[in-house]
């Protein structure tokens, strides 16, 4: 398997959120503004690429049974590790995320990837898989994030942009870039309507492009054939 | 007392329902909506394990984590091993005493480990630092809350097969949609309070 075919995979045809639709919780929760998105999505990709390294690494000597248990207090422990990073070096981002750091115990995605893949395959093959598939599930919060943000509240960036201090800001006081004046945004879409709303239309938009460029694939090998 | 117990009961049904306020439990809740009976097994097994996960969690959490003083970092792990342990327990217990109704749930059993609404309310009880009955009542009535939304949601499934909607629309994404406008009218609650 190559790095190419991991990437389109993680990235587009088997895209945790929008094609494989686990790992929804978080995503419509917390997709209000870029911070929290961007964060939220990086936090994933980090624990998901450790517990991939280390079930990948011990898959052949944990029995059967248990191995779900295992793999459970295997991504506890690096969940822990990452909800204490945030509170001691960006205490904004944990602030704003809540108990969906800690939740991220119980985000299918994870337990997910290490039972369908790290569990099979090697250490490199898993690390990749874990950034790739994170990288997808960061695209699409992202995604979510820029719609839910600018329709809803009118700001791009909202967080990390425009901060009281300086451009570039950590600590949760960026303003985000004023697109559409204040007063003027739906303000619906940044409350829990616009999560399931967004994430549907996306879903929809994902499934539209998929079949669309298979019906294309299967027309053009029929013409080789032919 | 009694008006903070009524406060937690009204905000985990309808104010902050679980589902369409919190996004805790969006995996079952789409999962097993899709026929009415799947959906009432899930939610009786939610609801028991809920509660339960919420009285033994607070008992370890208050007397074991707390004076070891390793509640800072073991929390998570801890709550997430109680409710491995307390499900397979629930299992084991439900297939040798009441086989009918193992056999009506056992599938979704397991699933109930990772349940975010079941994870989700104990870490909540935690950080509200809610007592041991306020604990216990948060845990029931979240899964009542859980319930109500599971069922109501199950009726309008079934009817959505013979709805014609775009066909990009089809499976999760129409669900979705379908969510989106019951948060809607769930928002209606928001503003609903009880004067103390």
């Amino acid at each position: 398997m190559n790095a190419k075919k991991q990437l389109t995979e993680g990235l587009i045809t088997n895209n945790p959120v929008l094609v494989q639709q686990i790992g929804l919780c978080a995503t419509m929760a917390i997709s209000t503004t870029l911070f929290n998105g961007i964060g939220m999505g990086l936090s994933v990709l980090i624990i998901l690429t450790c517990c991939n390294v280390v079930v990948s690494a011990i898959r052949k000597i944990i029995p059967g049974q248990v191995r779900l248990a295992i793999f459970v207090v295997v991504i506890a422990g690096f969940v822990t590790i990452v909800d204490l990073l945030l509170q001691a070096f960006i205490p904004a981002l944990s602030s704003a995320l809540g108990v969906f750091i800690p939740l991220i115990v119980v985000n299918c995605i994870i337990i997910g990837r290490a039972e369908a893949f790290s569990s099979k395959e090697g250490v490199f093959l898993s690390f990749r898989d874990g950034v790739f598939q994170g990288l997808g599930y960061t695209c699409v919060l992202v995604l979510m994030c820029l719609v839910r943000e600018l329709l809803g509240s009118g700001t791009i960036g909202g967080g990390i942009l425009n901060g009281a201090t300086s451009f570039f800001t950590l600590d949760g006081t960026g303003a985000g870039i004023r697109i559409i004046p204040e007063g003027f945004g739906a303000g619906a879409l940044v409350l829990p309507f616009g999560g399931f709303l967004t994430l549907g239309c996306l879903m929809a938009v994902m499934q539209y492009a998929l079949r669309k460029s298979n019906e294309k694939k299967a027309r053009k090998e029929k013409e080789v054939k032919e | 007392m009694f008006a903070s117990i009524v406060t937690i009961s009204l905000a985990a049904i309808l104010t902050n329902n679980f589902i369409f306020s919190q996004f805790l439990g969006i995996c079952p809740f789409l999962g097993v909506s899709n026929k009415m009976s799947t959906a009432t097994g899930m939610s009786v097994a939610v609801i028991f394990v809920m509660t339960m996960a919420s009285a033994i969690c607070w008992v370890i959490n208050e007397f074991l984590l707390i004076p070891f003083g390793v509640a800072g970092f073991m929390q998570t792990v801890a709550y997430i091993l109680v409710i491995a342990v307390l499900v397979q327990f629930v299992e084991m217990f439900l297939k040798k005493a009441i086989p009918a109704l193992y056999s009506a749930m056992g599938i979704f059993l397991p699933l109930i480990t990772t349940n975010c609404a079941v994870l989700g309310v104990v870490l909540l009880n935690t950080q509200n630092s809610y007592n041991f009955l306020e604990s216990v009542i948060d845990g029931f009535t979240g899964g009542l809350g859980f319930t109500v939304a599971i069922v109501l949601f199950a009726s309008v499934r079934e009817r959505l097969e013979f709805a014609d909607y775009p066909k990009a629309f089809e499976g999760f994404a129409i669900c979705l949609v379908t969510a989106a406008l019951f948060a809607l009218a769930f928002m209606g609650f928001s503003g609903m309070k009880i004067p103390v």
